[in-house]
């Protein structure tokens, strides 16, 4: 038995994501060998030798991988595929661009945003917005699957193992990127951040979010994060929206400020170590996952607890 | 220029589903359904790209029991032209109302498949990126833009750290993200006309498509639930709080 997992990269550094991968992969247990495919991405290659757990790096660099293109990615993990009995990568809006594209092509179903390993078969994974925990088990050859990177520990540092070049698939010319706008900051990454402070509707505009809630991030070294209606709204761009169908965190702390708590909320961080609700309304359902309510004007709240910290 | 929309009957979004005694599936028999929300904003786009008279035809399709004929006939309210009922009781996976879907697409030949990113049930997220596969067509996955013109789709994605523009040549899939558009009302008088638009049943057998499950549900269960919190007085009590629990120094 052996694992292929897809690295996540942006051709410079390997995503933490990948390392999370790394340790469900552990727990499947066989062989780990990691796939590098990306443009002039040999650093990359040499990071994910590099760690624990992991047998064997394959490095597939051309430029028609630079982008990650699923039509072009997926041919090589196909291509690849022959020897292993499971191909994972983490849940992300990568993987799951991905993943279903390889699944389909190897005819086998694909498991999505694993969140427990049962056995080589049998894994756990939510389903009706994190409401319930299907525990379900796939007779195909090839599992392919994708999974909830919170779930599991990041791998560590281990010797470094060889990395072999593999030879690239043809391109498909069927799509190309024309331009990527990434939300530039120097915030700990949402997904994997030890704290995260999320604003809702309540915070009322894009101004009263940025005035209110950047200096207390600052002051707690969090990332920032937010429901829906405040991306819909435009007060913060699509990726910090946590929830079913945003990202999914888990930080030791969360603090929800202005967040009436709808499932599709929950979904995305109820797992938290301990989560601080700041809202008005004693009746909001966020409340019900708060470890520490506080009923309160967010506006007054808010400059207060950044004060004292 | 033919536009196929796969929608899905879910369980109405605003209903918090509960798991059956015995753990062997949830307990949905009387709760409300909806069209899955990702599949009305992609219904909305594509009436919308008819409108621009960039599509000619959209077609509704959905894949499941005899009551999928509602969500076909929502469908047709926002202002889809015709719908197609895949009609079965087998418990459907991704991979296969993929494979269904890629029947439909042999015989209708769309230019664009516009499917929604998630279902709110199984939340595979799957289903597009699987007909693409099947056809050997691009993807252009959570959508908040799409430009049709010149045989090609221009889409921005939402992706984790930002957005990003693709250009696919079509046919192509694209799947719909929340910010695509707000979906219309349907109007009453929409509602009356959508009754008397052709909606067509085929079942996977006559399709020649195999839908057997291909994972097992061993159990359900519902996760362990949070233990209750409590109500702090004021912010001096929520700092103290923090600190008893280690999350701040
Ligand atoms: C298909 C689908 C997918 C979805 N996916 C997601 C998702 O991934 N993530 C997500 O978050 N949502 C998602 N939603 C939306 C979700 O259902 C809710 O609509 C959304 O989470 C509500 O955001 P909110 O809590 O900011 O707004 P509201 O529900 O409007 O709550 C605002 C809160 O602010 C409080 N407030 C107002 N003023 C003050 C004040 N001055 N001081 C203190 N408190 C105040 C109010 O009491 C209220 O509780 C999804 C919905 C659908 C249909
Ligand atoms: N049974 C079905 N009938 C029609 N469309 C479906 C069905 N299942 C999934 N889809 C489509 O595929 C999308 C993604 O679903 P999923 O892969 O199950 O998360 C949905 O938003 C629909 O557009």
């Amino acid at each position: 038995m052996s694992i292929l997992i897809i690295a996540e990269h942006d051709n410079a550094s390997i995503r933490p994501a990948t390392l999370n991968v790394v340790s469900a992969a552990t727990k499947i247990g066989g062989e780990i060998h990691v796939l590098v495919a990306g443009g002039a991405c040999a650093a990359v290659a040499d990071q994910a030798a590099r760690i624990a757990g992991v047998a064997k790096v394959l490095l597939a660099d051309a430029p028609h991988y630079a982008d990650q293109l699923p039509e072009n990615v997926a041919n090589l993990v196909v291509m690849n595929a022959a020897n292993y009995s499971h191909i994972l990568a983490p849940a992300t809006t990568a993987g799951k661009n991905l993943m279903p594209r390889v699944a389909a092509l190897l005819d086998v179903a694909q498991i999505s945003e694993i969140v427990a390993v049962e056995s080589p078969d049998i894994f756990v994974r939510p389903i009706y917005a994190g409401n319930v925990l299907a525990t379900v088990q796939s007779s195909d050859a090839v599992k392919v699957i994708t999974v909830r990177t919170t779930a599991f520990e990041a791998a560590g540092e281990g010797e470094a193992v060889t990395v072999e070049t593999i030879a690239a698939a043809a391109e498909s010319g069927q799509s190309k990127v024309i331009s990527r706008e990434l939300t530039q900051s120097v915030r700990p990454e949402l997904a994997a951040a030890r704290v995260v402070v999320s604003g809702g509707r309540g915070l009322g505009s894009g101004e009263n979010y940025h005035a209110l809630l950047e200096p207390l991030a600052d002051k707690l070294g969090a990332a920032l994060g937010a429901s829906r209606a405040a991306v819909d709204a435009g007060f913060v761009p699509n990726d910090y929206q946590v929830g079913q169908t945003g990202q999914i965190v888990a930080p030791q702390l969360y603090i929800a400020v202005g967040i009436s708590g709808a499932i599709q909320h929950l979904a995305g961080m109820k797992e938290s170590r301990v989560i601080v609700a700041i809202n008005k309304d004693p009746e909001a359902s966020i409340f019900q996952v708060a470890d520490f309510g506080l009923v309160a004007d967010l506006f007054e709240a808010v400059p207060a607890l950044t004060e004292v910290l | 220029m033919k536009i196929l929309v796969p929608v899905k009957r879910v369980v109405d979004y605003n209903v918090k589903v509960r798991v059956k005694a015995d753990g062997s599936g949830v307990d949905i028999a009387n709760a409300k359904m909806s069209m899955n929300p990702f599949d009305e904003i992609a219904v909305e786009e594509a009436v919308r790209l008819k409108e621009a008279g960039i599509a000619s035809e959209v077609i509704a399709v959905s894949a499941g029991i005899s009551n999928c004929q509602e969500t076909l006939r929502t469908a047709m309210a926002i202002g889809a032209d015709r719908a197609i009922l895949i009609e079965t009781d087998v418990e459907l996976q991704p991979l296969a109302v993929a494979k269904l879907l890629k029947a439909i697409c042999e015989k209708e030949q769309p230019q664009i498949v516009l499917c929604g990113k998630q279902a709110i049930d199984d939340d595979a997220n799957q289903t597009g990126q699987m007909l693409a596969a099947l056809m050997g067509w691009p993807q252009a996955t959570f959508a908040s833009k799409v430009v049709v013109a010149n045989g090609k789709a221009t889409v921005t994605r939402e992706i984790d750290g930002g957005h990003e523009t693709v250009e696919v040549s079509l046919p192509a899939v694209v799947t719909t993200d929340l910010r695509l558009n707000e979906p219309r009302y349907a109007t009453l008088p929409n509602i009356m006309k959508s009754k008397k638009k052709p909606l067509d049943i085929v079942t996977p057998e006559a399709l020649g498509v195999d839908v057997t499950p291909r994972l097992k549900t061993l159990k359900m269960a519902e996760p362990p639930k949070r233990a209750a919190g409590i109500k702090v007085a004021d912010v001096a009590e929520l700092v103290n709080k923090l600190k008893l629990a280690g999350v701040i120094a």
